[in-house]
């Protein structure tokens, strides 16, 4: 059960309606990625940077679609200005971040960023909502979906590296 | 209160294209009919678009986060394929994220344009010479990203046929307008972008 998270995250984001998926190539979301490239009901979209995911999904809520970005911690820091448009604008955003420089981590340069991640974010006005366990993912998902689209806000789910697995070196 | 000269800011600068910028947007955007969604990048790109077609809802025109215009559209042009989607945008913006284009191409909407209005300067911030006027050739990176459907406009009598392509083209559309360097008196909207997202819903879903 517990290992069939990514999907059961693809089905949430599924029954909502979302059907453009912005990412940038990533371990993390290897499932979400491949799950979206072979959906033919939703768009698939692979960015050169994390920014482009900001401005696209404000788009898509523009036509009355849906989307969410799919990004490692290191491309947060890539999006902070483009952020300002979501604010501004008070746009739906709904972003999955998969932690790197987080807990067990073995690369010196993914710390930075990783530390940053959520302090940045919510300098930002984003809400994050943090998960550890496979077992609270479901309805960790769940409420960050509806929290982004009832309320027009920007919401982050942080996938920690304890739920994850931290990459060996 | 003083009076603008012709150049405004821009008197003593020199760009490779002639054209005038207000004008060639006009000309583009009568083309494509009133009901193509327009995304326009902020300053001179925003100044032209308002200019064209006045402060209306099927604009999204931006005041800020440099860099978005291009990948809004595409957004907008995949939960939109019943409508035409332009995103109207400066050499300065397109250069930030210019790998958007290459986004764009692969994504490959059929009904996305983006206008890249080039006076090969930052206006906004003292018309101080971007790379386009140094030799970086906008065009050639679109076509390099892998759009098919690309057209350079030097020449008014040739906005006609690049207004056809971006109407007619069955992927994404690229146009590059060089333009004169000029300060066309600035066109002011509201700056409330959420504002303008509640109105542009309002107008295409029926709800803000």
């Amino acid at each position: 059960m517990s290992s069939e998270w990514p999907e059961e995250i693809y089905g949430l984001l599924r029954d909502a309606n979302i059907d453009q998926f912005a990412y940038v190539p990533d371990a993390g979301h290897d499932h979400l990625i491949k799950r979206s490239l072979a959906d033919p009901d939703v768009h698939s979209i692979a960015l050169t940077t994390e920014e482009e995911g900001v401005g696209m999904l404000a788009g898509a809520h523009l036509g009355g679609g849906r989307g969410v970005l799919l990004m490692q911690s290191s491309g947060v820091g890539n999006c902070i200005n483009l952020l300002s448009l979501i604010r501004a604008g008070r746009f739906p955003f709904l972003t999955i971040v998969s932690m790197r420089g987080d807990f067990g981590e073995g690369n010196p340069w993914q710390i930075p960023m990783g530390q940053s991640t959520q302090p940045v974010l919510e300098a930002c006005d984003v809400t994050c909502l943090k998960i550890e366990d496979a077992d609270d993912v479901a309805t960790t998902m769940s409420a960050a979906i509806t929290m982004a689209f009832n309320n027009e806000m920007p919401v982050a789910v942080l996938l920690g590296q304890k739920l994850l697995g931290a990459k060996k070196f | 209160m003083s009076e603008i000269k012709p150049g405004g800011r821009a008197a003593g600068k020199t760009a490779t294209g002639h054209i005038d910028r207000r004008a060639s947007v006009k000309a583009l955007l009568d083309s494509q009919g009133d009901d193509v969604l327009i995304v326009a990048g902020l300053a001179g790109a925003k100044g032209d678009v308002i200019a064209a077609v006045g402060d209306d809802p099927r604009v999204f025109a931006f005041g800020g986060a440099m860099g978005a215009a291009a990948s809004m559209g595409l957004g907008l042009a995949l939960a939109r394929p019943d409508k035409r989607v332009l995103v109207v945008t400066g050499d300065g913006e397109l250069l930030m994220n210019v790998g958007t284009l290459a986004t764009i191409a692969i994504a490959n909407p059929a009904n996305l344009g983006v206008v890249c209005v080039d006076n090969e300067h930052y206006g906004e911030t003292g018309f101080q010479r971007s790379h386009t006027g140094m030799g970086t050739d906008l065009a050639t990176m679109a076509q390099g990203a892998g759009i098919a459907a690309v057209r350079t406009v030097r020449e008014t009598a040739e906005l006609a046929e690049a207004g056809d392509m971006l109407r007619q083209s069955n992927g994404a559309a690229f146009v590059l307008l060089k333009v004169a360097v000029d300060d066309p008196p600035k066109v002011k909207i509201h700056w409330d972008a959420a504002y303008h997202k509640n109105r542009f819903r309002q107008a295409l879903l029926g709800q803000p």
